[in-house]
């Protein structure tokens, strides 16, 4: 099979693009940003800071895919968090607050990977567990309620702001950075490229397939815990019925957009994170619109297939056939 | 003195026990919940319990863990325990009619709370104890009427989940109540899926559409968190809720109140999870003079404002699972 270029995402940023201009068309202050209390305020920065946690997601969920896996539990997972996070906020340091709900995503990613790597479970079924059970531990933990808090620590990764920047966009940016530094600094990337394509003739190769299944699993586990962290800090509370719900479906979407395919293989942090931006920006776009809510889902519905189309190499082809056909 | 004092409030209480105690002291009353499904259910149980202590009436509550099937076997259980009344807060609208003729052949009288049930089965319970989703609308609606007083006011809703009849209703309530009051219109409305993060997210663009939320005079939310994260997000935007920008949401959870306490909410209409209070009154009614209640009994839907010492109603209210 020959060496393809890698991709670099034109499509990806294309459609960004023209779902920024859409906003732009039908709320004309779209790009406005101005100051308020020392951070910036405008929608271009909403987009930004809502779409943090599908992109956190996505960063850990880019790695599982690539491995030719799927964790259907990062909404779960990050309910846990949120929850463990909150319940601890006003009696314990943040140190303290942050390692137990980061332990805690690490040990739910470990534990889907264990699932994967040593039992050999399907990860759609592996991960479906905890999907389904991590809601209901996240319930315990809050006893049904919206656990609230008022630590100013906890909230700072919420709503502050680091140089004007929302405290989650900033987390979500050390994160890409890392994440690049790690997976594409060293041979890990490659290795992940590998196992996902052919786990077998990559474990032949020498590849510790089983155990960079098991941290991929975790470093997910690890990213959902971030996103629910954040999300709790957000609305200073924890509600485990609703924290992070579907977003697991979310973040999928965002590594496809991004274009890595479900079935393993290459994969892009950067244009996953694009992913995430895409569908936030249609997201705000949809409530800036003054659209009835009715039709939400509808246009999202289209948005996608329009995105997902316009990267399909067979309709390319097709386009070009036909249109080569005409000159 | 305070000897005194308390020798007269022991003898009252005594009194007052006696009195309850002869009329209701001999009761059972099965009651087959939902399940937890959120902090008002959780209150609403909670309620109950103190409601049934208060009147001496002996209490069974059986969690149904959100299955109906659950909920028929309660109610058969209780129907062999020969309790004299059941309480049902039916999980869904349709397949009751076999269970309930088995109540109904065994002559327990059966009270529905908070949910109804399909008319089909009108004959087979005696009354059903509900909130009027659409006059909470209504109440909040009339509520920003008056306090607007006659200036144009525009109005961003923040609707419930798309597509549950609450949200449905309590929009449609709403939009009846400011009806006759041209100056109050909505200007936007979306859902919030009637959590505190989506109401906090749309409540960011409502302010960015509204041109840094300076046209923005009022906020309507189908529930008080939706309301919460609103709060919040106008907060973030510089803009002071609860004095330039008016709120009033529906269900009055402890944390609005806390909100109010601190002057930035204004208003929440009650859905009161008192349920379990009219229907023990209608049953002991019945079961000692024979009264049959309406086949409808309205609860309350109270309106609190600021005025209402919002502080002392969030300490009464923070215990009881919300």
């Amino acid at each position: 099979m020959p060496l393809r270029l890698p991709r670099i995402g034109t499509s990806q940023i294309v459609a960004l693009a023209a779902i920024l201009a859409i906003n732009w068309v039908v709320s004309p202050q779209f790009f406005d940003i101005r100051l308020q209390d020392g951070r910036l305020f405008g929608s271009l920065i909403d987009v930004l800071n809502r779409g943090a946690p599908v992109a956190i997601l996505s960063l850990g969920m880019v790695l599982v895919i690539a491995m030719r896996g799927i964790d259907l539990s990062v909404g779960a997972v990050m309910a846990i968090c949120g929850a463990i996070a909150a319940s601890l906020a006003d009696t314990h340091s943040l140190p303290v607050v942050l390692a137990a709900a980061l332990g805690a995503g690490l040990a739910c990613g470990l534990w889907n990977g264990f699932l994967v790597a040593v039992l050999g479970i399907q990860p759609i079924v592996a991960t479906l567990i905890l999907m389904v059970a991590g809601r209901g531990i996240a319930q315990l933990i809050t006893e049904g309620r919206i656990v609230t808090f008022s630590s100013p620590e906890l909230a700072f990764i919420g709503g502050g702001s680091v140089l004007g920047l929302p405290t989650p966009v900033v987390i979500t940016l050390a994160l890409l950075g890392l994440t690049l530094l790690i997976v594409r600094g060293s041979a890990l990337g490659l290795m992940i490229e590998a196992t996902g394509g052919n786990a077998r003739a990559a474990a032949l190769a020498g590849i510790g397939t089983r155990l960079i299944t098991l941290a991929v699993y975790g470093w997910c586990g690890l990213c959902a815990a971030i996103a629910g962290i954040i999300a709790a800090a957000d609305i200073l509370g924890a509600d485990a019925n609703n924290a992070g719900l579907w977003l697991e479906l979310d973040a999928i979407l965002a590594v496809v957009i991004g274009g890595t395919s479900l079935f393993g293989g290459r994969f892009s942090l950067v244009l996953a994170v694009v992913g995430a931006l895409i569908i936030q920006a249609m997201n705000t776009g949809i409530l800036l619109s003054g659209f009835p809510p009715e039709t939400n889902l509808v246009v999202k519905a289209v948005v996608v297939l329009a995105v997902l189309l316009a990267q399909s190499p067979r309709l390319k082809g097709l386009g070009s056939s036909l249109f080569g056909r005409g000159k | 003195m305070s000897f005194k004092a308390l020798m007269l409030a022991t003898a009252m209480s005594g009194a007052l026990f006696a009195a309850t105690g002869a009329r209701a002291g001999d009761l059972t009353v099965g009651f087959s919940q939902i399940g937890s499904e959120s902090g008002w259910r959780a209150a609403e149980t909670t309620v109950s319990k103190a409601e049934a202590k208060k009147r001496n009436i002996n209490f069974k509550i059986a969690d149904a863990q959100q299955k109906q099937e659950n909920q028929i076997k309660a109610i058969r259980s209780f129907i062999a325990q020969g309790v004299d009344a059941i309480f049902l807060a039916p999980v869904v609208a349709t397949g009751w009619d076999t269970v309930l003729k088995e109540a109904k052949e065994a002559k327990i009288p059966v009270v529905l709370l908070d949910r109804d049930i399909d008319p089909s089965g009108k004959e087979l319970y005696l009354t059903a104890v509900t909130s009027d989703s659409v006059h909470e609308g209504k109440v909040a609606g009339e509520w920003l009427v008056k306090t607007a007083g006659g200036k144009p006011c525009n109005v961003v809703e923040l609707q419930g989940t798309v597509g549950a009849s609450v949200a449905a209703n309590r929009k449609k309530g709403f939009e009846q109540g400011i009806a006759g009051a041209s100056n109050v219109k909505i200007v936007r409305s979306q859902t919030g899926d009637f959590t505190r993060a989506k109401g906090k997210e749309v409540m960011e663009s409502f302010i960015k559409a509204e041109g840094g939320g300076k046209n923005i005079c009022a906020v309507y939310a189908h529930n008080d968190d939706m309301m919460v994260g609103a709060i919040q997000a106008m907060k973030e935007a510089g803009l002071k809720p609860g004095t330039e920008v008016l709120t009033v949401s529906i269900d009055a959870v402890p944390d609005i109140f806390k909100a109010m306490a601190a002057g930035e909410a204004n208003a929440t209409v009650e859905l009161t999870p008192n349920m379990a209070g009219p229907a023990f009154d209608a049953i002991v009614a019945f079961k000692d003079k024979g009264t049959v209640p309406p086949k409808w009994i309205q609860t309350e839907s109270k309106l609190y404002t600021q005025a209402d010492n919002p502080k002392a109603i969030y300490e009464s209210k923070k215990d009881l699972g919300y």
